[in-house]
């Protein structure tokens, strides 16, 4: 079997896996790393949504060997200090989740988007989610929530920054004061 | 009742509370039954039938037990007798025919997808490995699939042993009932008669997140883990399918994601886990993938609707016939042949009708089993009724909402007993829809439809309204035993004040992303007088919360939540005897306030919480009080609670493309009295994108082989973010009476609500081309036949318009088709 050497969530791991096996199934048996979940079988849902090397993927269309040499973030790393991500605490200030399956997926997505674009209109937030779907929301406060972060994060900040090598941006959200980061692969 | 405007208060109900739940979701750290691994546990995958209808002719499993990590292969013929019948816990009629519902089939599959072998092995890829090696070979049998054929006599037969494949016909006439008159004389005696077809196509309620379940046999009970509505109801039917002892069953629903209706069932793949762990010994744990959902989990809606409206020419409705075709698929699951029937007391609506006559028959085919969907019958009979009521406007050249004042129940007429027999307690439509109207701007959109039709312009504009009423919070015990129900319809709930003063709430309902945790904080929060945050709300698992009959049909909190209510006020009538006994004064002489029991006329005074200590400590108790501050109750309503709501959708349809492009959506819902206002709009919200994804987007396709076509997200269109507009949402408040809290339940009013709303705008915005119906899902392809068909028959009256975006190709009576502008 292949063997793989992957950073996740700001842990080394080196391990054997099957060809076929997907980064998703690493992830949640390999690793434990259950928080991201995976919805569908043919890359639609977007549930399943990791970054890797700071760019958004659905780690259900990855192959765990090719992850091998790269740094992937989850959801279950974003929270620095007991203190929820920007993202995170917009999603609950705009309860813009019900049951919560999609939510990782759906917030890692919507970091991605802010990366790539930091003051998105409700249109092009709409659009940068397409590939991710939700039952329970009718993703109408899921696109306040990303305008509210987009607003509560300094604009440039976002996951492409947090794997630069350099100290990422600090942010601000407009409830807290203290410093917030997200270094995905490299805390 | 008067409706009253919606103000902001302190108290904490009705206060927009951040969820308690939300804090472990967005964290990824969470508890979904897949993401359960216990020691020793072995992984199930299911052979599902590729075909329709065939006789299992040989099955040869022995390559597969030989594959690596395999610890079993277990066929339908291998568990025959243990698995019992899969059960039904809804007989409709008397003479009901109900096939034998086996978890695997043993000879016969009857739908493609249905389990026809399971492997155990030790990783999930290793079962998933063995399924390829087992070899079964099948014996064609005649498919049934259309609904309408199905119902004949000449059909070929799903199920050879019940000679026929009519489930049961279960009929309601408002003559007989002495509710009404007679529709007949209704509809011979009436100025305008309308026939109406429509389809209610298959949905499929695509939770997000995948069915699992994990069975445990290593304790002394048996521990099933299961992404299920219903832990309840499924303990029960575990024991009474199985035979396995009840009290040696626990299940436990951890973090459940989404179900509308969906996991409201008892599956064959639960039964397959747990028979599996307990011929092995270990644990087994199952998860489908979503190719499985889409085939094996149950189905919803999926009727053929005839309708027959008599009125007067000033557009007052004299009568109502109703008659449906409702598809079953293959079996009859929990509580499949009912579905329709909760439709059966609402096509009436809001309305005054004199007559009314419902008769429904439903009909087995060689599909995936149907059963509860989000609305479960209300949204058939809302969109079958507010679609008449639009037609009718559209022959009387009316305006359609005038058309509904005419007939709807006014606010001084309640409470009003409907001609179907139920008893509408509140409700105030008048100021519901003038609030929607003005939101909406209805008049200036009107101008606006004029304007394009008159310029001819390739995009014309629609308007779409949906008026409704709905019957929920299952429900008084009484009147579903009087549906043949096989369950009551009550709650329970305890809730225990801790020593150090926190406070434990059980429910028996189960959420699976209601916001539950939340609501109940807030409700025995403010009934108590505690910090919200000191509540603890505990549910989902038959140990910790014993009794209980489980989250559907909009019945949480309006049942559960009212049990809480009951249960909490138990606890301070515990709470002010101790009281009372400590502070030496006469019960009477105590008020309960803001958590604290006061000595009238003094300032002699505790709080709740030290009640709570000194019932632990129990070292001065008045005689016969146990030590402890816990309490006990149970709430079985005496009424149904009827949410209403006035839906207006402007729809822009492009006259080349057939695309369909909804401008502006507004709604005005009255759900009672609200516990948390943000938790109710995210409600709506929901809910009214499923409605307008069965609107617009959402179709169960078969082949006619029968092989399910849209078995995957990329088929089965779920809508994204993209495919769905804003919301604009807001409410009236008119308490239900049936509960002290005055709530109604919202979470199914968006969905009833939304799909004629928008189908209405779609036909309005193309009736003036003398189109008068477009079959759901109204596509660009289907809204540009239905153009094209009312293009070529120009004028011809009749089924012109619906032609070829409808199904009815029947010779209707008359027919919207005279249209013109408004």
């Amino acid at each position: 079997m292949p063997r793989i050497t992957v950073e996740v969530d700001g842990t080394t791991y080196t391990d054997e896996v099957q060809a076929r096996t997907l980064l998703v199934q690493y992830l949640r048996d390999q690793l434990g790393k259950v928080g991201t979940v995976v919805g569908c079988d043919t890359s639609n849902c977007g549930a399943c949504t990791v970054h890797m090397d700071g760019h958004s993927v659905k780690s259900c269309s990855v192959l765990a060997v090719q992850a091998d040499g790269h740094e992937v973030t989850t959801v279950e790393s974003l929270s620095r200090d007991g203190q929820p991500h920007p993202m995170q605490r917009a999603f609950h200030d705009n309860h813009a989740l019900q049951c919560g399956f999609c939510t990782p997926g759906m917030i890692m997505q919507a970091l991605d988007l802010l990366a790539e674009n930091p003051d998105p209109d409700d249109e092009q937030i709409r659009e940068g989610l397409e590939g991710n779907l939700c039952r329970c929301t009718g993703y109408q406060n899921i696109v306040r929530a990303v305008r509210d972060a987009s607003q509560r994060m300094r604009a440039g900040a976002g996951p492409a920054m947090e794997h630069s090598g350099e100290a990422p941006a600090p942010r601000t959200s407009t409830e807290q004061t203290t410093q917030q980061r997200v270094a995905g692969g490299q805390s | 009742m008067t409706a009253t405007p919606v103000s902001p208060t302190e108290s904490e109900l009705g206060r927009s509370r951040k969820r308690k739940e939300d804090a472990r979701l967005v964290a990824g750290r969470t508890r979904w039954t897949d993401n359960m691994t216990v020691p020793g546990m072995l992984h199930m995958a299911v052979l599902r039938s590729p075909v329709a209808h065939a006789r299992i002719t040989s099955v040869d499993t022995s390559e597969a037990r030989r594959m690596p990590g395999v610890q079993a292969v277990v066929t339908g013929s291998d568990i025959a007798q243990r698995q019992g019948s899969l059960p039904c816990a809804w007989p409709i009629t008397e003479d009901m025919k109900a096939p034998p519902a086996p978890a695997m089939a043993v000879d016969t599959v009857n739908f493609a997808g249905e389990a026809v072998a399971v492997v155990a092995a030790r990783s999930a890829a290793e079962a998933r490995d063995a399924l390829d090696a087992i070899d079964i070979d099948y014996e064609d049998l005649d498919v049934v699939l259309d609904i309408e054929s199905a119902a004949r006599d000449d059909s070929p037969l799903v199920h050879e042993d019940l000679g026929t494949n009519r489930n049961a016909t279960w009929t309601f006439d408002s003559a007989e009932a002495g509710t009404g008159s007679d529709v007949d004389a209704a509809l011979r005696e009436a100025d305008i008669r309308l026939d109406r077809t429509f389809r209610q196509q298959r949905l499929i309620p695509a939770f997000m997140e995948p069915r699992s379940v994990l069975a445990d046999p290593t304790g002394e009970q048996y521990t099933m883990y299961s992404a299920t509505q219903v832990p309840h109801i499924l303990r029960t039917m575990l024991a009474m399918t199985l035979g396995t002892p009840e009290q040696k069953i626990r299940v436990i629903a951890p973090d459940v994601g989404g179900g509308f209706g969906g996991k409201l069932q008892v599956t064959p793949e639960e039964i397959l886990a747990f028979l599996l762990a307990e011929q092995l010994g270990r644990p087994v744990k199952w998860t489908e993938s979503r190719s499985e959902t889409m085939v094996a989990g149950h189905h919803g809606r999926d009727q053929v609707q005839r309708l027959s409206l008599a009125a007067r020419s000033d557009g007052t409705v004299t009568g109502l016939d109703v008659k449906l075709l409702a598809d079953m698929g293959a079996y009859l699951r929990l509580v499949t042949p009912g579905i329709p029937i909760l439709g059966a007391l609402m096509f009436n609506s809001i309305y005054k009708f004199p007559a009314y006559r419902f008769s429904c028959t439903n009909v087995f085919t060689n599909k995936t089993p149907t059963d509860a969907y989000r609305g479960a019958g209300r949204p058939e009979a809302t969109f079958a009724i507010e679609r008449m009521m639009d037609e009718l406007a559209a022959e009387l050249d009316m305006d359609p909402m005038e058309v509904r004042r005419r007939n709807w129940i006014g606010h001084d007429e309640f409470p009003y007993t409907t001609v179907a027999g139920l008893t509408y307690d509140s409700g105030n439509y008048e100021v519901a829809t003038d609030r929607a109207m003005e939101m909406f701007g209805y008049q200036q959109l009107r101008d606006e439809q004029l304007r394009r039709r008159q310029s001819d312009d390739t995009v014309q504009l629609g308007i779409g309204i949906s008026t409704f009423t709905e019957m929920c919070g299952l429900a008084p015990s009484r009147v579903l035993g009087s549906l043949s129900y096989g369950a009551g319809g009550w709650e329970n709930s305890q809730v225990r004040v801790l020593p150090t003063g926190k406070v434990e709430v059980v429910t028996g309902t189960s959420p699976h992303g209601q916001s539950h945790v939340t609501s109940w904080s807030q409700i025995v929060a403010d009934r108590l007088g505690v910090p919200f945050d000191d509540v603890e709300v505990l549910h989902g698992d038959t140990q910790s919360s014993p009794r209980g009959l489980d989250t559907y049909g909009s019945r949480s909190l309006t049942v559960g939540g009212i049990a809480a209510v009951h249960a909490a006020d138990k606890v301070i009538d515990k709470a002010r005897r101790i009281a009372a006994h400590m502070l030496e004064c006469s019960e009477d002489d105590l008020d309960f306030a803001g958590g604290r029991f006061a000595v009238r006329g003094t300032d002699k005074g505790m709080a709740i919480t030290d009640v709570a200590l000194a019932a632990f400590t129990a070292h001065d108790l008045p005689e016969g009080v146990e030590p402890n501050l816990d309490a006990e109750a149970n709430f079985d309503p005496e009424n149904f609670s009827f949410p209403h709501g006035t839906h207006l959708c402007a729809a822009e349809v492009d006259t080349e493309t057939g695309a369909v492009r909804i401008r502006s959506y507004v709604c005005v819902d009255d759900v009672g009295s609200v516990v948390n206002p943000m938790i109710v709009e995210g409600q709506v919200h929901g809910g009214l994108a499923q409605g307008i994804a069965q609107a617009l987007y959402e179709e169960a396709v078969y082949d006619d082989d029968g092989t399910l076509t849209t078995a995957t997200f990329a088929d089965y269109l779920v809508p994204s973010a993209v495919d769905l507009p804003e919301f604009h949402t807001d409410r009236t408040e008119t308490d239900a009476t049936s509960n002290p809290l005055g709530v109604k339940g919202v979470g199914e009013a968006g969905t009833i609500a939304s799909t004629p709303a928008v189908v209405n705008a779609v036909v309005d915005a193309l009736r003036h081309y003398g189109v008068n119906d477009v079959r759901m899902p109204c596509s660009p392809q289907r809204v540009w036949r239905a153009l094209a068909g009312a293009r070529a028959g120009s004028s011809t009256g009749s089924e012109s318009g619906g032609g070829l975006g409808s199904i009815d190709s029947g010779g209707g009576f008359a027919t919207g088709a005279s249209g013109g502008a408004r």
